[in-house]
């Protein structure tokens, strides 16, 4: 945020294209931001949560949302979808941690170990200290060591068990807004309740939403929601007063593993390609970043994450696409369409003529009906 | 944390120790374990091992809203220790025996003595619950039923538990659903007005103005009525943003329930004749917008139902506000005057039909919404009554105006108009309810998103390989 990085962002910005779709490097400053901080974001590195859900908890009570409605009346309060509770982002949700279980292996980890002969009382004795050579090979142990452990490359997992079932992994997600370059929920909004902010984020102003829904389904990743018996839309702001006060927002600070990185999109986005080399490195081939590339359908996520699977096993769209990019053919169809039915009903009106000046007798009659097929045709495309 | 330090220095009352009861640890699996035992650890007043169990019974006042007594929320401290349910592991260590229970890890007992499992010591899963049993150690995946062809191992046939992906519109379907009906009545009403009123039509004329005020004014209220902050229905207009269709309607709105109203008013009470002509014809121009813009409306969502359509749903609204509007002149207009409005309807049912189908071949998978469910049956429901519909107002035009059958003539015409009029509701909200079905079911977003990736995929490669070889 120094005079620099000001100038940086602030002038010599590539030549603007489509604002609608397509990659948009200075989103502040298209915004209308003459001199803005560097766009800030969330890398949230899934391969670290631990699910202990401490960034919903901070979340709720940074921005003082209200308790969801099924936890008050035990109804639905227990979803029975392994430790997630809380089912997804939301009006009253705006971080939401996914567990999902799954029976494949987790790069060279090994979750099925004999433990019988374990003697753990022995073990508290000797203290938390266990010695490196003794600990678990987990995804980020380098390959060298891990062959050093015999676990052999080839085949890592050890053999299936007789059902030929493989062993459990756990995977946890914490979710949150993405914080679009090109925000179908902003694009929508028709009282501009929803702005950009000088930091590259989208913000919902309380005091000028009147409820109209419209960003709920425009919004390709089913984040934002109008809250039952408030009526007014909610999502997460990127914690916008924090921000304005030199603080990084709550989620972020609260993550005790770093799972959820804050800062200056171009840095998490070096910060998330090393990391995701490290990981493919440490044998997670199943590792890929979701949302960093200014290429994709929404112009690159502000914020964005790593996964250890495809997008939709985490409750994220494989291919979300800002509903406006179509928008200009969207209005030329409907401006074609509009002028089908001024052009048609014209057409019908003059083939029947003036209802005074009509050569009586029946011939007229069948001469309009018959005119309707052709210029349904005509108009039908 | 204040919470926490007084209970640390607090004295040797007995402490709740909240059980966190093991999974499937039946009743009486620790029987008489830690029975003797527990008073010592109890006289002590050690803090237990559920610390935090306990803090939280502690502040029972915050914790749950109103006070209970103690005894109710947590029973007899000794008595539960009795019972073997209450830990004796100690900050200062084990005190008397270990109560006898075991973690249920992966659905398996892992006591040494759990071999009448077949377990010993390792790992080894069973499916479904066995003798003390537990649970199935992996949440079921959630896949899509029936699984599509194209649902593969890389995951692309799954999905996060079954929900959704996009957040449901939570729009009503009689405020959305029937604005949508109602806009499109009262838009392509204007149109049919004022050619009637250029054809000397008048008495159709007349009813058509007056259709569309009143289908405008139900509009208007519907459409405030379905904001969370109906007061703040202003709001709309504080700016106007091309990239928001509603922005855009509620301008055209503004702009065109005004004129209708004029040129109702005008027509009813014979007022300011030339600013009535002058109010209808406008209207007759802004009227295709605000029946065409309403798709625009639908399909500038993230909702797979409406956005993959958006090519053809344009041209399905303003073909049922046709058939809708040229009902309403059937059944208000005399015969004399109802020739073109038979013609309207007639195109207008059938460019409904031929850009419903044209958009459900586009729609591929995603079709099924219009098809299945709510939505199919209120489209095949439409279907039927705008062929009836039409069918009976091209009857209508045969039968003899004078003359002992002119009563027949006008009564088929008359239930054709409000066949036509059931048909176009039907129409928008089958759309509107295939719209949240598609919505709510995120095999409607993955699939063809991952059928999309493919295909680029597919397109990069081919790309590429010329450049390869060379």
């Amino acid at each position: 945020m120094s005079a620099g990085a000001t100038q940086a962002y602030g002038t010599g910005r590539a030549p603007r294209g489509n604002l609608l779709a397509g990659p948009e490097p200075d989103v502040a400053g298209d915004a209308g931001h003459a001199q803005h901080p560097p766009r800030v974001g969330f890398f949230t590195d899934t391969s670290v949560c631990i699910g202990c859900k401490a960034c919903e908890v901070a979340c709720k009570e940074w921005n003082a949302i209200p308790a969801r409605d099924g936890a008050a009346s035990d109804e639905g309060a227990f979803t029975g979808m392994s430790y997630d509770n809380t089912g997804g982002l939301g009006a009253d949700t705006w971080r939401h941690v996914a567990f999902i279980e799954q029976n494949k292996p987790l790069g060279l980890a090994q979750a099925d170990v004999a433990h019988g002969a374990v003697d753990v009382l022995a073990l508290a004795a000797q203290g938390s200290g266990t010695p490196p050579e003794q600990a678990a090979i987990t995804p980020t142990t380098p390959p060298d060591r891990a062959h050093g452990h015999g676990a052999a490359p080839a085949a890592p997992y050890g053999p299936p068990e007789p059902d030929g079932r493989t062993e459990l992994r756990w995977l946890m997600a914490s979710d949150v807004c993405k914080h679009c370059t090109h925000a179908a929920c902003l694009d929508v909004c028709p009282t501009g309740s929803l702005f950009r902010t000088e930091f590259g984020t989208v913000v919902v102003q309380e005091d000028i939403c009147n409820g109209c829904g419209y960003c709920v389904p425009a919004c390709p990743y089913g984040v934002i929601e109008q809250r039952a018996g408030d009526g007014r839309a909610f999502k997460c702001t990127l914690c916008y007063d924090r921000l304005g006060a030199g603080q990084e927002p709550a989620c972020a600070k609260a993550c005790p593993t770093d799972s959820i990185q804050f800062g200056p999109l171009d840095e998490l986005r070096e910060r998330a390609e090393a990391r995701v080399a490290q990981l493919r490195d440490a044998g997670v081939a199943d590792a890929r970043l979701y949302g960093h590339d200014p290429e994709d359908g929404v112009g690159g996520d502000g914020a964005f994450f790593l996964l250890l699977d495809e997008p939709e096993v985490y409750g994220l769209p494989p291919d979300p696409v800002v509903t406006t990019r179509d928008l200009p053919d969207m209005w030329r169809h409907a401006g074609a369409a509009a002028l089908a039915l001024l052009g048609g009903a014209a057409a019908l009106f003059a083939a029947h003529g003036s209802a005074g000046r009509r050569r009586p007798g029946g011939p007229a009659r069948l001469l309009g009906l018959l005119g309707a097929p052709v210029s349904k045709g005509g108009h039908a495309r | 944390m204040s919470g926490r330090g007084n209970r640390r220095s607090r004295p040797a009352a007995p402490e709740p120790q909240e059980i966190q009861e093991t999974r499937g640890a039946g009743p009486g699996s620790g029987s008489g374990a830690g029975s003797g035992s527990g008073s010592g650890a109890d006289t002590k007043g050690r803090t237990g091992v559920n610390s935090r169990s306990g803090a939280a019974g502690s502040g029972t006042g915050a914790g749950h809203g109103e006070r209970r007594p103690y005894a109710e929320t947590y029973g007899n401290p000794a008595r539960e220790r009795s019972r073997g349910s209450v830990s004796d592991v100690t900050t200062d260590g084990v005190h008397g025996r270990r109560p006898d229970r075991a973690a249920l890890v992966g659905g398996q007992d892992l006591r040494p003595d759990g071999a009448r499992h077949g377990g010993g010591g390792r790992h080894r899963r069973q499916r479904g619950r066995r003798g003390r049993g537990g649970e199935p150690t992996v949440v079921p995946e959630a896949r899509f039923e029936p699984a599509p062809a194209s649902a593969s191992p890389d995951g692309s046939g799954t999905s996060y538990y079954g929900r959704p992906i996009l957040n449901r519109p939570s729009w009503s379907q009689w405020d959305i659903g029937g604005y949508f009906f109602l806009g499109g009545l009262a838009g392509a009403g204007s149109v049919l007005a004022a050619a009637a009123e250029l054809t000397r039509r008048p008495r159709m004329a007349r009813a058509l103005k007056t259709t569309s005020t009143a289908a405008i004014a139900g509009s208007a209220a519907a459409l405030i009525h379905d904001l969370g902050r109906p007061a703040r229905f202003a709001n709309m207009l504080r700016v106007c943003k091309p990239t928001s269709p509603m922005s855009v309607g509620s301008w055209l709105l503004a702009g065109y329930g005004p004129l209708t109203g004029a040129a109702a008013v005008s027509d009813l009470t014979g007022l300011l004749p030339r600013a009535g002509r002058t109010a209808t014809v406008g209207a007759a121009l802004l009227g295709p917008a605000v029946a065409a813009y309403t798709a625009v409306l639908a399909a500038d969502t993230a909702v797979p139902g409406w956005h993959e359509g958006y090519r053809e749903l344009p041209f399905v609204f303003t073909g049922s506000a046709a058939t809708a509007a040229a009902g309403a002149a059937l059944v208000a207009a005399p015969a004399a005057e109802a020739g073109p409005a038979r013609s309207v309807a007639l195109a207008g049912a059938g460019l409904e039909t031929a850009a419903m189908t044209a958009m459900q071949r586009r729609l591929g998978l995603v079709a099924e919404v219009y098809r299945s469910g709510r939505a199919g049956r209120l489209l095949r429901t439409a279907q039927t009554l705008s062929a009836a519909g039409a069918a009976g107002a091209a009857a209508s035009a045969l039968l003899p105006r004078r003359g002992a059958g002119r009563g027949a003539g006008r009564a088929v015409a008359a239930v054709s108009g409000l066949a036509l009029l059931a048909s176009s509701a039907c129409t928008r909200l089958g759309v509107f309810h295939a719209g949240l079905r598609s919505a709510e079911d995120p095999k409607y977003t993955v699939l063809p998103q991952r059928e999309r990736l493919r295909e680029r995929e597919e397109r990069r490669a081919r790309e590429e390989r010329p450049r390869g070889d060379g």
